[in-house]
């Protein structure tokens, strides 16, 4: 005789709801996956808890090795993927943060530690202060005084070009606007695209226009106009987007379609004669042909600035306001500023400066060399454009209105005008 | 007259209660509460830090105003509805009417058109860049033009567009080939008795019986047309020429950028805009039940 069951439809459909839904619920709310601890020992300190965005492989590695030598207090990584990491910071630090998080110098840093997310850590830099130089502790430094960032690794933007493409042309380096746009005009007449270009993402455009604006009018306007303070119809702007429309005949065209890796690989592939971007540049070629990477700093265009300023986005951590564990977090901070932490991941990824002045440069490879020399002689570290300014701003005006630029190089006008009205929306 | 009273014994009560609550709460915590929420958060400007501070319409006036992105981004889903829904859609008809003559090698040829939609559009978008990438893409390859398909922003939407009506077009192809299957066939010799041609009988009376499949159809290229948005995001993050509205509503909500007033707005009138449809859609659907 077969047995009915002792449950009811109904108690099967609730027992169904309750079986799939809530864990479904469930799932949903549980967030970033811990990464295994980075460092074993633990000493008097604690634990402290590091949230990171190096998910990629090689900054991942580098950070865990730079932890393994730490042993005041045991350290645990959570890492998440990068851009998840950054879109979520808001909440994040709102949240439950980890006691110390990368992130990066400069405005971004300033916004979160005017909100209060940031703890002060004036009293480590009184330790650190002496390794480095006054442009690095610039950049970590809130607008009250204080300090809140300490500089882990960076990487300079400059124009990259092949050696030996340019030994066989006969190129030179240009010193002037004058002699750049003369070499662009000889590097097209050789059948070459002068000037490799790619804005498909909306942000390495963003690097061509800080460097014409802190070589035409100077710095501390740059970051004046970062900080919604100057007016974007100004004639000095106008003069930035006037000389890069000039420019722009020698730029690779379809630049709207095209990412950075692609304009790196025609750099690589003597398609294109030179290229403004980051040192990461590097990654789009061949171990072996690195070495025939070189790169010259963007030229003099107006005399009072010179070249003194250049974009040098820095990575470093800070700890959370809402830390628990503040004296093993300021611990491993002092620990990630020793020059010798830092060369651990300057050898592993070659496509960053180590940002302490005590770090030992005797490693590097020549395209690192050549960075720390093109850095030591800028007086001024700019951050780049959506690290000077506020991400908003940065992300739902800057990105739109410099693709349209690129598209319509002639429509300056009216553009700024636009740009203007938002920006005056943003920063009231 | 003794009143008939139905009785419900305790547990049919909880039983009640349970079942009604819970759809009660998972419809007024999933659906009103942040329809709700959105439309007061519209009114705000709020970075998810600071203090929340009431604007009023301020949101809508610079969204309408000074944010050239939007109106892109209005353009684009227009289009992108009438792209679906009077080339997409009746080709997709087309191809279910041709298969339904069981052509030879219908098989293969339904499968071939079929075989995108299980793709998800983030997929489109990636296979889009194949094809259409001006370095690389395989159009400009086989063609040696050197269009930048996806750069250029006179173009890149209707690119996008083909792209997503590669998808859409076996989607309603199915659906239709399922309705015409269902379709009695008395009818179209009933047709052909009378005298009607090919085009007469299908347009007189083989389309008009598909009018439910009709509707679901309709429903289906306006849901498409508003929630677009995986592709776009897989091109190029739907900016340049591609923007959407569901695109501006992350771009300002999600992300560091935090505009959650603002991107509220813009999801107000996406909302809008959704509920001209349905209204329109349920009404008509009323009407005919009467």
């Amino acid at each position: 005789m077969v047995q009915r069951l002792p449950i009811s439809r109904r108690n099967l459909l609730l027992g169904a709801a309750a079986t799939f839904g809530v864990p479904a619920v469930l799932a949903g709310c549980g967030s970033s996956q811990p990464a295994p601890p980075g460092g074993k020992s633990s000493g008097n300190l604690g634990t402290v808890t590091l949230g990171s965005n190096a998910s990629d492989e090689i900054p991942k590695k580098s950070l865990e090795t730079v932890l393994k030598g730490f042993t005041q207090a045991q350290v645990k990584i959570n890492t998440v993927d990068h851009n998840t990491f950054q879109e979520n910071i808001n909440r994040y630090l709102k949240g439950t943060p980890d006691d110390v998080f990368t992130w990066f110098a400069g405005y971004r840093m300033q916004f979160f530690a005017e909100q209060g997310l940031a703890t002060d850590i004036s009293d480590v830099w009184r330790e650190i202060g002496s390794d480095y130089t006054p442009a690095f502790k610039a950049a970590s430094t809130g607008t009250d005084g204080k300090q809140y960032f300490v500089p882990f690794t960076y990487y300079p933007w400059a124009v990259f070009y092949r050696k030996s493409v340019w030994q066989e042309k006969g190129y030179e380096p240009p010193k002037t606007l004058d002699e750049f746009t003369a070499l662009a005009k000889k590097m097209k007449a050789d059948g070459l695209i002068p000037i490799g270009f790619a804005d498909k993402d909306g942000w390495p455009a963003m690097g061509t226009f800080d460097i014409i604006n802190m070589r035409t009018n100077g710095y501390d306007f740059h970051i004046s106009l970062m900080g919604g303070k100057e007016s974007w119809t100004d004639p000095r702007v106008k003069q930035v987007f006037d000389t890069w429309r000039g420019l722009m005949e020698y730029h690779q065209p379809a630049a709207l379609g095209r990412t950075w890796q692609e304009a790196g690989q025609a750099l690589q592939q003597k398609k294109t004669g030179m290229y403004l971007l980051g040192m990461f540049v590097a990654q789009q070629f061949p171990e072996n042909e690195r070495d025939d990477i070189d790169f010259f700093t963007f030229p003099e265009i107006n005399p009072t600035y010179g070249t003194d300023s250049i974009d040098a986005p820095i990575d470093g951590y800070m700890i959370s306001g809402k830390a628990k564990n503040v004296d093993g977090a300021k611990a491993v901070l002092k620990h990630l500023a020793q020059g010798a932490s830092q060369n651990i991941a300057t050898k592993l990824d070659p496509g960053t400066l180590a940002a302490s002045s005590k770090a030992d440069t005797s490693g590097y490879s020549t395209l690192q060399k050549r960075g720390a020399e093109l850095v030591s002689k800028a007086t001024h570290l700019a951050q780049f454009l959506d690290r000077d300014t506020r991400p908003d701003f940065a992300s739902t005006v800057m990105i739109p209105s410099l693709q349209s630029f690129v598209g319509k190089p002639n429509e300056i006008d009216s553009l700024l005008s636009s740009i203007e009205k938002q920006k005056s929306n943003i920063f009231r | 007259m003794a009143a008939k009273t139905r009785r419900y014994s305790a547990r049919d009560v909880t039983i009640l209660v349970i079942g009604l609550g819970v759809a009660i709460i998972v419809n007024v915590g999933l659906i009103w509460g942040p329809t709700l929420a959105s439309i007061g958060l519209s009114g705000t400007d709020w970075n998810g830090i600071k203090p929340m501070e009431w604007v009023g319409g301020r949101n809508y006036g610079d969204l309408v105003n000074d944010y050239p992105p939007f109106w892109s981004a209005i353009r684009n889903n227009v289009l992108w509805l009438g792209f679906l829904g009077l080339v997409a859609t009746p080709f997709g008809l087309f191809c279910a009417v041709l298969l339904d003559r069981r052509l030879r090698l219908s098989r293969v040829y339904q499968s071939a058109l079929y075989t995108p939609v299980v793709l998800s559009l983030a997929v489109v978008g990636f296979i889009a860049q194949l094809v259409y990438s001006s370095d690389y893409g395989v159009l400009n390859a086989v063609t040696g033009l050197t269009v930048d398909w996806l750069g250029d922003r006179s173009i890149n939407i209707w690119v996008v567009m083909v792209a997503a009506a590669w998808r859409h077009v076996g989607y309603v192809m199915i659906i239709y080939l399922a309705g015409l299957k269902a379709v009695d066939p008395a009818l179209k010799e009933a047709a052909a008795i009378d005298g009607a041609n090919e085009a007469q009988a299908f347009f007189r009376v083989v389309f008009p019986t598909l009018r439910p499949v009709n509707v679901i159809v309709l429903v289906i290229t306006v849901i498409e047309a508003l929630r677009a948005f995986d592709i776009v995001y897989a091109i190029n993050k739907g900016r340049n020429g591609l923007e959407l509205l569901s695109v501006l509503v992350t771009e300002n909500i999600v992300g560091e950028a935090s505009r959650i007033g603002f991107g509220s707005a813009i999801a107000v009138i996406l909302l809008v805009i959704t509920l001209g449809f349905i209204v329109t859609y349920l009404s008509q659907l009323f009407r005919e039940e009467r």
